[in-house]
């Protein structure tokens, strides 16, 4: 163990310490465009799918079909080999393709748990809305929306991580991410061990971190709707975008 | 103000409105009695469209409301309903649950349904609760905050489902005493209700329903006093 220990190279790391924070930096970017958009897109599918307008309905139970039915490694190399130069006639580069993929996968399972949410919440609520004159619209975005993003929370957050880790497979498309860094490395010094450990612990203090982040958002608004506890949560949401 | 004719409602297969004719004046209080499962709720319901007409019409003030042209949320503007489980918006002070709808539907200004909100919170006795949340009240002070937000909208009728059917019983009196309030000053109700003592009391007709059907109706004196049915005088025989 001492000899294995004494036989790893840590400097290397060192040495190549500026691609790994580059290779930080991209992953969490393609996380954060793609968990974004996801959940943009997500929210219109979720609610296409309850839809009873049977043209809205099929393209958004369609797409969350073949989305969550297909490998998202097949949609990335899809859409930066296929999809992309179809249309624009030449790649827009990794970053645009991988960040594309990951929304649009996001998305479908995004749909799927906000549709679950806005289904959670008591028939009632929408009755009474609408019963005091409210057009469905404003009722979902002023009455069903607001609460049933509480309930999302939970699994939204799961799927961030989710994302966070899938997104490592926009290697194949030589993205710089995480996971790229790793490789660059390994191949340098034709060594495994360092390089890919070094990856993975990256990996866990990001899913780490943002596990704590979602517990604690979750745990601020699970229970009441009370204000002095909601006050607390704007609190912390300010610090941590100033932090 | 409502009037109508022929109304029937299927749930797929199951017919649950079997052919209701019934006229309600400006300033009436029409009170519907009658086993469940009969189709209380669903008659109610029809009448601001929160179920879906099957056949038959119902006018309100001469308009068909089931009709393609039929702006429904015009129409239901002007019908409070006020559900048996309450549904205050739990995410909303008792102030938000009031003003919302007058500020985004009748687009009245913050101040204008505030002052109207407060109005409302004196009449219905609970002014202190203006900054609680639904959580923090008593079923009976919901029910009561539930009356008054449908009131904010100022509507020509009030549709009451057995308001008072999840509440424990010492909280009973203080919503049927709004109602009641509510009875006085002229508002057109239809409400539907297990309480056989706010009926005799308050009701200016009193509908019984049975299998779909409006099988007897009358004053509160004649439909209590002497049932012409045997279905009536069989179910009243149960709950009084
Ligand atoms: N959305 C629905 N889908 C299918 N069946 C329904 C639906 N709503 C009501 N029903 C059925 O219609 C019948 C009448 O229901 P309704 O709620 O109108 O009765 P009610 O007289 O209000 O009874 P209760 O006193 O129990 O409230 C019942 O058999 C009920 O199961
Ligand atoms: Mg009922």
């Amino acid at each position: 163990m001492i000899d294995f220990l004494d036989a790893i190279r840590f400097d290397m790391i060192w040495n190549y310490k500026e691609l790994f924070i580059r290779g930080l930096w991209i992953t969490l970017s393609l996380t954060a465009v793609g968990y974004v958009g996801g959940i943009i897109l997500g929210l219109f599918l979720g609610i296409g799918k309850l839809s009873k307008i049977k043209w809205i309905y099929y393209p958004a139970k369609y797409y969350v079909d073949f989305f969550r039915g297909t490998p998202l490694l097949v949609q990335i190399l899809l859409i930066h080999l296929a999809v992309i130069p179809s249309i624009f006639g030449h790649s827009l580069g990794y970053f645009v393709s991988g960040a594309t993929a990951l929304m649009l996968n996001c998305a479908a399972y995004n749909a799927e748990i906000i549709r679950a949410g806005i289904q959670s919440i008591e028939k009632g609520q929408m009755e009474a809305a609408r019963s005091l004159g409210m057009p469905q619209g404003e009722a979902m975005r002023f009455i069903i929306l607001p609460q049933a993003f509480r309930r999302m929370i939970p699994p939204l957050g799961n799927e961030l991580i989710a994302l966070l880790k899938d997104s490592s497979l926009v290697t194949v498309i030589a993205a710089n991410d995480l996971l790229y860094a790793g490789k660059v490395v390994a191949g340098a010094y034709a060594r495994f061990w360092e390089p890919y450990i070094t990856v993975a612990i990256l990996y866990l203090l990001l899913t780490w971190v943002f596990t704590k982040v979602i517990a604690y958002v979750e745990r601020r608004y699970s229970n009441s709707y009370i204000p002095s506890q909601r006050r607390r949560i704007f609190t912390f949401g300010r610090a941590s975008a100033g932090g | 103000m409502i009037k109508i004719q022929g109304l029937h409602k299927s749930f797929g297969k199951l017919e649950v409105l079997r052919g209701i004719d019934c006229e309600i004046s400006e300033k009436e209080v029409v009170c519907v009695i009658g086993p469940s499962g009969s189709g209380k709720s669903t008659f109610l319901r029809c009448i601001n469209l929160l179920e879906e007409v099957t056949k038959g019409s119902v006018y309100i003030d001469g308009v068909k409301i089931n009709s393609k042209d039929t702006d429904i949320n015009e129409i239901r503007k002007e019908v409070g309903m006020v559900f048996q489980q309450f549904n205050l918006f739990p995410h909303m002070n008792v102030l938000d649950n009031i003003t919302i709808a007058p500020k985004r539907i009748r687009k009245m200004h913050e101040v204008e349904a505030n002052d109207l909100a407060y109005q409302l919170l004196e009449k219905v006795g609970l002014r202190d609760k203006a900054s609680a949340y639904p959580e923090q009240l008593s079923g009976g002070q919901m029910q009561r905050v539930a009356i008054a937000r449908a009131l904010a909208m100022k509507p020509k009728v009030m549709l009451f489902d057995e308001p008072t059917s999840a509440l424990d019983p010492e909280m009973v009196k203080e919503v049927l005493d709004v109602m009641k309030q509510l009875a006085k000053e002229g508002m057109t109700m239809v409400v539907v209700t297990h309480e056989m003592g706010f009926a005799r009391e308050m009701g200016d007709r009193v509908l019984f329903m049975d299998e779909g059907v409006i099988m007897e109706e009358g004053t509160p004196s004649e439909v209590f006093g002497q049932p012409k049915s045997v279905r009536t005088q069989d179910f009243l025989s149960k709950v009084l």
